[in-house]
Formats: C-alpha cells, structure tokens, sequence
C-alpha cells in the first residue's frame, strides 16, 4: 500500500496548501545513511478546509507538518502556500510570511515560556509585526483571549498558574491572533483528557468559523480526527496509503493499513470484546531501510509478491477516495491479521528489523 | 521464599479489601484530600477499571493500595486487606515481601519507568533474585522465557541491550514483564497505554489479558479512556475528587448509567461512528481543588442536573441494583433527575463552572 502518487489533488487553482512529492531525509550515523522521513507526499487543501494527517509514530506526519512550516526544509518537493512555493524562500522573504502559517503543539504547557506572562506570549506576534497602534494591540489581546475561553484578567499570570487544557487554549490565542490563514495543529489534544480534549476540538472549530483558518490536523486519534477534519490523509512509513473524506474512509476503509488502525481502536461499549485477531502486529520497520516496494508489505496480511518489487501508487477506488495499493480491501471486507506474526519483518533486502 | 508465600491456599475470601481508604498530603496551601474514603472490592483473577480525569486520585488511590507513596506528610487512613490479611500498616521491611512479589505495577510512561543504565534482563532478574530462592542461570532462563510471553523478537539478545534500544511498545512490554516476573496476584497497571499509539495499545492490552488469564492474576486498571475498561474490565468504578462517585459491573454501568459524571465522561468521547464535524459534549469547568472541595456533591457545580440540594449535602454511596453503587440525588434516567435537568433547562440554570471556566487560572 503505502505509496506515493498525485491523482487526488484538485484544481491547483482552487487550494491555499499544495504540497507535492514532498521527501524529507536526515542524514544519520557515519556510513552515509539516512533517515527516509517523508518519501513522496503529496495534499492538498482548500480554504476553510481542514486535513486530518494520521498515522502511527514514525509515519512522518509530524514531519510533513514542520516541512510545510519550512522547520526545516524539505529535502526535495514543492510547498505552495497561495500561490507561493515557500521552498524557493528564504531569510526574510519567508519569515515576512510566518504570521500567515502558525502551529500549535502537542504539550501545551512545555510550548509556552514559563518565564513570561501570558499576555505577553500571546502579544508577541503583534509586537513582532507592529500590527496597528500599540494601545489597540492590548485589546486585540483581550478580544483573543475571550474568544479562547481564558479570562482577559488572568493575563498577568504565567503559565505553570494554568491546566493543560487552559494552556493549549493559550496556544491558540498565540496562534491566532496574527490573523493567519493556515495554522498546523500537531497532535493539539493528545496530551489531554477526554473531557477536555472534547473542549479543545469544540474550540477549534469554533475558532475556524470566526477566524476563516484553514487546518491541517495531525493525530494518531482516529475518531479525533474524523471529528475535526473534512478530508484525511493515512500515512505509514513515509507514504501515503488513503485519502478521502472522514466519512467514507472510515466507513469503508480500502487500505489494510486504515483498516487496521480502525480495528485498533477501544470502543466505549462493553458488549463488543476486543478482537485479537484483527490487531496489527509487528512495529513499524526502520526508515533507514524502509522495506522495498511498498513499505507495509512486511506487516499486512494481504501482501504479495508483487507487494515487494512494486511501489503502488494512489488511485482512485471511489469518488474523492484514493488508495495506494494492490490489493485493497473490498467495500466490508474484514482483516484477519493472525497471519503475520508479531515481529514479521523481515526480508533480505531492506528489512524492517529493529535497529 | 518470604514469608508471604505461605498459607495461600487456605484462604478463599477476596483477594483485595479496601476499606474506607483516605490518603491526604500535607502541603503548604493546605492538606490536599487525594483519596477520600474509598472501598472496593477484587476478586481473584478478575479485572476492575478505575476511571477518571487527572486529578480525580485514581493514581494516589493505586499507590495508596500499594503503599508506595512518600512518607513524608502522608496521612493515610483505612483498611487495605491481601488476601484476608491487614496490610496498610505494614513497614516497608514486610511489604517488600509483598511488593513485586504479591502485587505489581506497570506504569504510565515506559521511557521513564526502566533503568537507563541497567540491562534488560539485569531489570527482570532483580525481583527474581529477590523473592524466589534460585539460581542466577535459571533466573536468567525465567527472564528470556518472560521477554518471550511478551512477544518481544530476539528475547535472548534483548537481555544484554539497554531501554534506550527499544521502541517505546517494546519497552513498555519489558516493564509488564519485570512486572510479572515474580507471579504476582495482583497488576496494577496505571494508564498502561496512554503513551503509546493505538495499534500498539492494542497489542499491549491483548497481552495484559492474555498473561491474565494464564496466571489468573487480578488487575486494577487505572485509565482516563472509558474505551479502554469497557472491553476489559469485569467492573468500573468512576473516581472524581477522591471518591468513586459511581461503581457496578461494566456492562450495568454503561448501559444504566446513574451518576451524571460518568455520563458526561462518556459523552465527551469522539465516536467513530458519528459523522465528521459532530459537536462533542463538554463537561464545563474543571474538577475542584482538593485543598478546598465544595461543600455538598464534589461535581455539583460542573453538574447538568444540579440542585440547591447538590451545593449543600454530600450524596451518600447508595445501590441502584445489585453491585451498582452510586453518588447523587437526582440520577440519570430517573424522573428526579429528568425533572431536575428539565427544571434548570426551564429556568436557564447552567452549572456555575459553566460561567467560571472562561475565568481562567485557579
């Protein structure tokens, strides 16, 4: 599955972030290796969108958010944010568009300076690009601050004084007020309680209809995700393995990978017992030597031969529903994972073993 | 052998009786009441899940069973008892004989729970060597057989290497396998997967009940997600502000829910199987300072169904059917607690932590 190909992107007309064949590579140790990140990604979003990235540690979403931020660079591939291709920037030229593109982490409270006032962080911005008169800057402060849900008046505290979720509500008033267009939210509830993470996704969206944001969301919660986004990307391993609405994918998952992510999840209802049989086993291979072909062959239980010597490319399997791979699930087809045991990874050349 | 081992046949009562169990911490605002008057109740072999947001105690509640919390302005009050036998005034000498032995713990973060600087196999060996009389190769023997029921490849290369050289998945399996080393008959597993990804906790789960059920060992299973104990707990108790505030079978509890925390708990969950962009129900506020809980229910003021009742006198633990335990007055799904929630939609009250909570700060 996991693949690379460019079929499900729109009209480049129409969308605020076009992103293609993006790869991301670390160089590592001392025999000229490298770390393959991200390996030919490609979206798209269209304004007022919100893209839901998912995935396990080590699929590269993350990686793919900071690479459109430009932190750092992408090794190779374009990034264009309205109209612009933000890897031909450079100095100033880029960061004179950074109000435009903001983020929000996933520690709310290790992403704020303990040493300054809350009002200041949130300030910064404005300070930063004088953005109207000082005195109006202060009530702008106010205005953003009240939108998040964080009382004006408690401004002159510092952020060890506030919970986690009152914390990332901060991250957000930072984030928003330089009136950006795209803010990349990196896993924003996965530190959080549910309650409060039910908080936070309300929050977003509200933000997202008074502030016209575009959103890309990156969270390995896949009923986070469905909840938030309007379209979702699946990633393993560097690829891409699904694109589609929330709704149809998550309905009919056509990826092995999708599937059994799905499969994964808890359900809040006693009467349906977790099933062994469809848990994904085995960990993800190393992305020194990410496996041939394509790269969840040595964890799924539908690979073939063809699996190792192809890379499979999106194609489309239902209206705006891409999959990457040779032989997706059929519309209900169930998984049954007992066929690939845990640690199943290796194969000559390019295994997954552990490092 | 320590002592603890012998006459463990005789006894056939539950394995774990907490009794009005309180856990209070000295501190410079104030005593804070962690745990406040907590019984339960676990049989052998079997699983209860203990539910809560942060703060609510569910972890000082498990430390507190097991008597690991420091000392130091520690008041802890109440009964604990191990297989019929009175064990919350023990000193540390006699609970080493219980400790790893009896009752284990997995706990939350398995970057941090593993010795950086210790081999594998040295971390598993060292409660082997402790409480079972044997040989230094047939306890490096057990170590390899244990790294291997925890589905860990290579278990014999993996005793020489170090945390730092597994995943996190892995490591978290090498902790539940220092955890099992000694044949406990109580885990405790305290948010045993909340650092790890879905597939992975999954697999991890899987691998708790599956050691479970061969070694028909009780767990305690401390989570915040109501998804994790509804496929693998037997009970749940609900924990807020350092009491159970609900309790009963998993399946009773779900399905006849009574107490309006667990029913926003669960209501707070994003669904799979509702549509994308759904509004999630909130719980307004946020739990109450410990220091200072209010006067009458602790949950009153983020409470839906509040009444003046509710601000002033503190709901009792009573049954609503066999073995289902709650804490209110105007329960979910009865018509006190229908008219209570019609009367405050009427009258447009809103719980007071629903206008405090844009008020920042503490």
């Amino acid at each position: 599955m996991a693949g690379t190909g460019t079929v499900h992107l729109r009209d480049p007309e129409s969308a605020l972030l076009r992103v293609e064949d993006l790869v991301v590579e670390f160089p590592v140790g001392h025999a000229g290796d490298r770390v393959h990140a991200v390996s030919g990604v490609s979206l798209d979003i269209a304004p007022g969108e919100t893209l839901g990235l998912v995935g396990e540690s080590g699929c590269g979403k993350s990686t793919t958010g900071r690479a459109v931020m430009q932190l750092p660079p992408p090794s190779g591939g374009s990034v264009r944010f309205d109209g612009v291709d933000l890897t031909r920037l450079h100095g100033e030229a880029l960061r004179r568009l950074r109000p435009r593109l903001q983020m929000i982490f996933q520690d709310p409270i290790s992403s704020l300076n303990p040493r300054r006032r809350v009002r200041e962080i949130v300030r910064e911005g404005l300070d930063i690009w004088e953005v109207g008169p000082k005195d109006a800057r202060d009530d702008k402060v106010n205005e953003v601050l009240d939108a998040v849900g964080i009382d004006p008046a408690g401004g002159s505290r510092r952020p060890h004084e506030f919970s986690g979720g009152q914390c990332q509500r901060i991250s957000i008033a930072r984030a928003v007020i330089t009136d950006p267009k795209l803010i990349i939210c990196d896993e924003p509830v996965s530190a959080l309680d549910v309650s409060v993470q039910a908080q936070i996704l309300n929050l977003l969206e509200d933000m997202k209809r008074r502030y016209g944001l575009t959103l890309v969301f990156i969270a390995h919660d896949l009923a986070v995700v469905k909840n938030v986004s309007d379209r979702v990307l699946v990633m393993y391993l560097g690829k891409m393995c699904e694109v589609g609405a929330p709704d149809d994918l998550f309905a009919q998952p056509s990826h092995p990978y999708t599937g059994a992510l799905l499969a994964a999840i808890p359900v809040p209802d006693p009467s349906i017992r977790p099933d062994e049989e469809r848990v994904l086993g085995g960990e993800v291979p190393s992305p020194i030597h990410p496996p041939s072909g394509c790269r969840f062959r040595t964890r799924c239980p539908k690979s073939q031969e063809q699996c190792a010597r192809e890379e499979p490319t999106l194609r489309e399997v239902a209206p705006n529903h891409y999959v990457a791979c040779h032989f997706p699930l059929d519309p209900g087809e169930q998984i049954d994972f007992t066929r690939v045991g845990i640690g199943a990874s290796v194969s000559p050349d390019g295994d997954g073993s552990q490092p | 052998m320590s002592e603890a081992r012998f006459d463990e046949a005789e006894y056939s009562g539950p394995l774990l009786e907490v009794e009005n169990l309180t856990t209070y911490f000295g501190t410079d605002r104030g005593v804070v009441r962690a745990v406040d008057g907590v019984s339960l109740t676990l049989e052998r072999g079997k699983t209860l899940g203990i539910v809560g947001e942060s703060g609510s105690g569910k972890t000082v509640l498990s430390r507190s069973i097991m008597n690991l919390l420091p000392k130091r302005g520690l008041q802890r009050d109440g009964s604990v008892r191990f297989e019929g036998r009175e064990i919350s005034a023990l000193p540390d000498a006699a609970m080493r004989h219980y400790w790893g032995a009896q009752m284990s713990m997995i706990f939350q973060d398995p970057m941090t729970s593993l010795n950086p600087v210790m081999k594998i196999g040295n971390q598993i060996t060292e409660g082997i060597r402790e409480h079972l009389d044997v040989s230094v190769d047939y306890a490096q023997d057990l170590a390899e057989s244990l790294l291997a029921s925890v589905r860990i490849p290579e278990p014999k290369a993996r005793l020489n290497e170090y945390p730092h050289q597994l995943s996190g998945g892995m490591r978290q399996r090498v902790c539940i396998a220092v955890a099992l080393a000694c044949g406990p008959k109580l885990l405790f597993a305290d948010e045993p997967t909340t650092a790890l990804d879905v597939t992975v906790q999954a697999q991890v789960l899987d691998l708790i009940a599956k050691q479970q059920a061969e070694r028909f060992m009780a767990m305690i299973l401390v989570t915040h997600d109501l998804g994790v104990v509804a496929g693998r707990a037997e009970h749940v108790a609900v924990m807020y502000a350092g009491r159970i505030v609900e309790q009963g079978p998993t399946t009773v509890l779900f399905t006849d829910t009574k107490m309006p925390y667990s029913e926003a708990l669960l209501g707070s969950i994003p669904k799979l199987d509702e549509h994308s962009h759904t509004r999630l129900a909130t719980i307004p506020g946020r739990p109450p300072d410990l220091v200072h809980p209010p006067a009458g229910c602790k949950f009153a003021p983020r409470c839906p169904y509040v009444q003046d009742r509710c601000l002033e006198e503190e709901p009792p633990l009573r049954a609503a059917a066999a073995g289902h335990e709650f804490r209110c007055w105007f329960p979910v799904g009865t018509p006190e607690g229908k008219e209570a929630r019609a009367r405050n939609e009427r009258e447009g009250r809103v719980p007071h932590a629903a206008v405090a909570a844009s008020a920042g700060g503490r």
